[in-house]
């Protein structure tokens, strides 16, 4: 995964999630119709730094999302941090809880998380799917592999 | 509307997969130009093809082999019929319209040399564009789009401008995919006959809307699948006028397509096999079959009314909406099949998830023409598109849900 040629962000970017990024995923949880739990899911995008142009590079894109997709990883003390950043204002919010799940933790964490049940639990089992566009399937395989990489 | 004026009804319900539910929806299906439903008919067919008569077809002697021959070869004929062909020889059958174009471009390239001049439609499918671009890149030919005007259809000045390069080849759609705006392929090919142009029409998006004639437009190749006319995927056409067929080196060797073999010299067999290596997707050819039959029992006139009716209701409606840009409305609103539009500055995969939600079925992305998206000034675009059985209820239940995702999203 590592290549020199990837601008790599100032590992300032890399920190635990707010609070309020942290809140956001409660809220989608309960949201009870539809509409409430999509504008969630935006708002929580939202809260999400966004990339600047020089990163939303190339070689940072996940593959296997309609939309682009980019995410960067690093490590601190065993801790893994991810950036990450989508120009659809719904998957950059998925992508969101998926760094709820994984942002700040070990990599063993990481191994031991279950996503399909995560999603589950939120009501969004049918986004995650591999064959759905969106790219979550390939953002959380990259995410979990960079997580074991470099462990 | 006036669907009153023949029983849509029971058109629309010989197609078991629009009778489910998507969760609390009954499914809203408008990708029919990625691919359409399947009749029961259709399967029906198939499934009567694997139950009693699976067998291979030119080979065997006995019972079996014949029935599925048969079957087989009758299809041949029936799209003879259907786009009036001058004979069965000129029918070949392929696995899509992607394999049509391949066999096409890769059948040429023994006559193609450095500099020779390709002519391709910017709105084209990639399928349409790739092939030629490796076929240049094998010669050293050169591929030189054909522009859009304003409308996003062909520039058809440009054209008559680029014809004065004496092209050695013209590639056009008949209808584009991500727009539904139909090209006036018979006058462009008439024009790139005068140049001594050869010609090849992609009718993927054409033949379930409209009646092809391909002696009428006088092209060298036309092209197009059974999956986008209500029949099976795995299954799709080659015509050609004979001389350009027989110029076409296959692509594939072994099988059906040889006479005699022997380790000093292998000679290949008339046409159409010569074009058909291999066992070929037999049911998925009787399948077609079926849907040609299914086609040409329909009121055809009246069809067409149909579903020219419900794409102009389609972007009447979509007009009617605030921060809706469309693209590719013809001055004519002659649209075929499709409307393909953007929600303000939304992304069209945020769009397509918030429609998903509601059980409205449509595609979203660059559409396979991303030189078309270019010439646009877009990333992508969604793509509301009907089929025979599509009805005023779908457009209204998409409106409905699209004003939904528009109160989520702006």
């Amino acid at each position: 995964m590592t290549n020199n040629a990837i601008p790599q962000p100032a590992s300032s970017l890399f920190s635990p999630l707010s609070e309020d990024v942290l809140n956001s995923a409660k809220l989608i949880e309960q949201a009870n119709n539809w509409q409430e739990k999509y504008r969630q899911i935006m708002l929580l995008g939202k809260k999400l730094p966004n990339l600047a142009d020089e990163l939303r590079h190339e070689c940072a894109q996940v593959k296997g999302c309609e939309s682009q997709a980019w995410l960067y990883h690093c490590q601190i003390d065993g801790q893994h941090f991810y950036l990450a950043d989508s120009d659809a204002r719904i998957v950059k919010g998925l992508i969101g809880l998926l760094l709820v799940a994984t942002q700040g933790r070990t990599s063993s964490e990481i191994a031991q998380f279950d996503i399909a049940v995560y999603f589950e639990n939120l009501g969004l089992n049918g986004q995650l799917s591999p064959s759905r566009t969106n790219g979550l399937h390939a953002l959380a395989q990259a995410i979990a592999r960079y997580a074991t990489e470099t462990n | 509307m006036t669907d009153s004026q023949f029983d849509h009804q029971a058109i629309r319900s010989q197609f078991p997969a629009l009778q489910q539910q998507l969760g609390d929806n009954p499914l809203c299906y408008l990708d029919t130009a990625a691919t359409s439903q399947k009749p029961q008919c259709v399967i029906d067919a198939m499934n009567h093809y694997y139950r009693l008569d699976n067998a291979n077809v030119h080979r065997a002697a006995h019972q079996l082999a014949a029935r599925a021959t048969l079957q087989y070869e009758q299809v041949r004929a029936q799209v003879q019929g259907f786009i009036n062909a001058a004979s069965t020889q000129q029918v070949i059958f392929t696995h899509g319209t992607t394999e049509s174009i391949n066999m096409v471009a890769h059948g040429l390239t023994d006559l193609f040399k450095a500099g020779d001049v390709i002519l391709v439609d910017s709105a084209a499918h990639h399928a349409n564009i790739v092939p030629w671009q490796a076929l240049a890149q094998r010669t050293g030919a050169k591929v030189i789009p054909i522009p859009l005007d304003a409308n996003g259809c062909l520039n058809l000045s440009a054209y008559d401008a680029l014809l004065t390069q004496v092209p050695k080849l013209v590639a056009l759609s008949h209808v584009t995919n991500a727009m539904g705006t139909i090209n006036p392929v018979k006058a462009m090919v008439a024009k790139a006959n005068n140049v001594g142009a050869m010609t090849l029409i992609d009718g993927a998006q054409a033949v379930a809307h409209l009646n092809v004639d391909v002696q009428a437009i006088d092209c060298d190749y036309y092209v197009f699948s059974g999956h986008k006319m209500y029949g099976p995927t795995g299954v799709g056409i080659l015509y050609g006028k004979l001389d350009a067929l027989e110029k076409l080196t296959p692509m594939l060797t072994g099988g059906e397509m040889i006479k005699t073999v022997s380790f000093e010299g292998t000679s290949y067999t008339e046409l159409p096999n010569r074009l058909e290596a291999g066992t070929p997707a037999i049911s998925a050819v009787i399948g077609l079959g079926a849907a040609i039959t299914f086609l040409s029992e329909l009121p055809q006139a009246l069809i067409h009314q149909h579903e020219q009716q419900l794409i102009g209701y389609l972007q009447q409606q979509l007009s009617q909406l605030s921060d809706i840009s469309v693209y590719g409305v013809t001055p004519n609103n002659d649209n075929i099949g499709a409307v393909a539009f953007n929600l303000a500055d939304e992304h069209h995969q945020d769009v397509g998830i918030l429609l998903d939600q509601q059980g409205v079925a449509i595609r979203g992305g660059h559409h396979c023409a991303m030189p078309l998206m270019q010439s646009l000034q877009i990333k992508g675009c969604c793509r509301a598109s009907i089929g025979i059985y599509s009805n005023q209820q779908d457009v209204d239940r998409f409106i409905h849900a699209l004003t939904e995702v528009k109160s989520i999203l702006l």
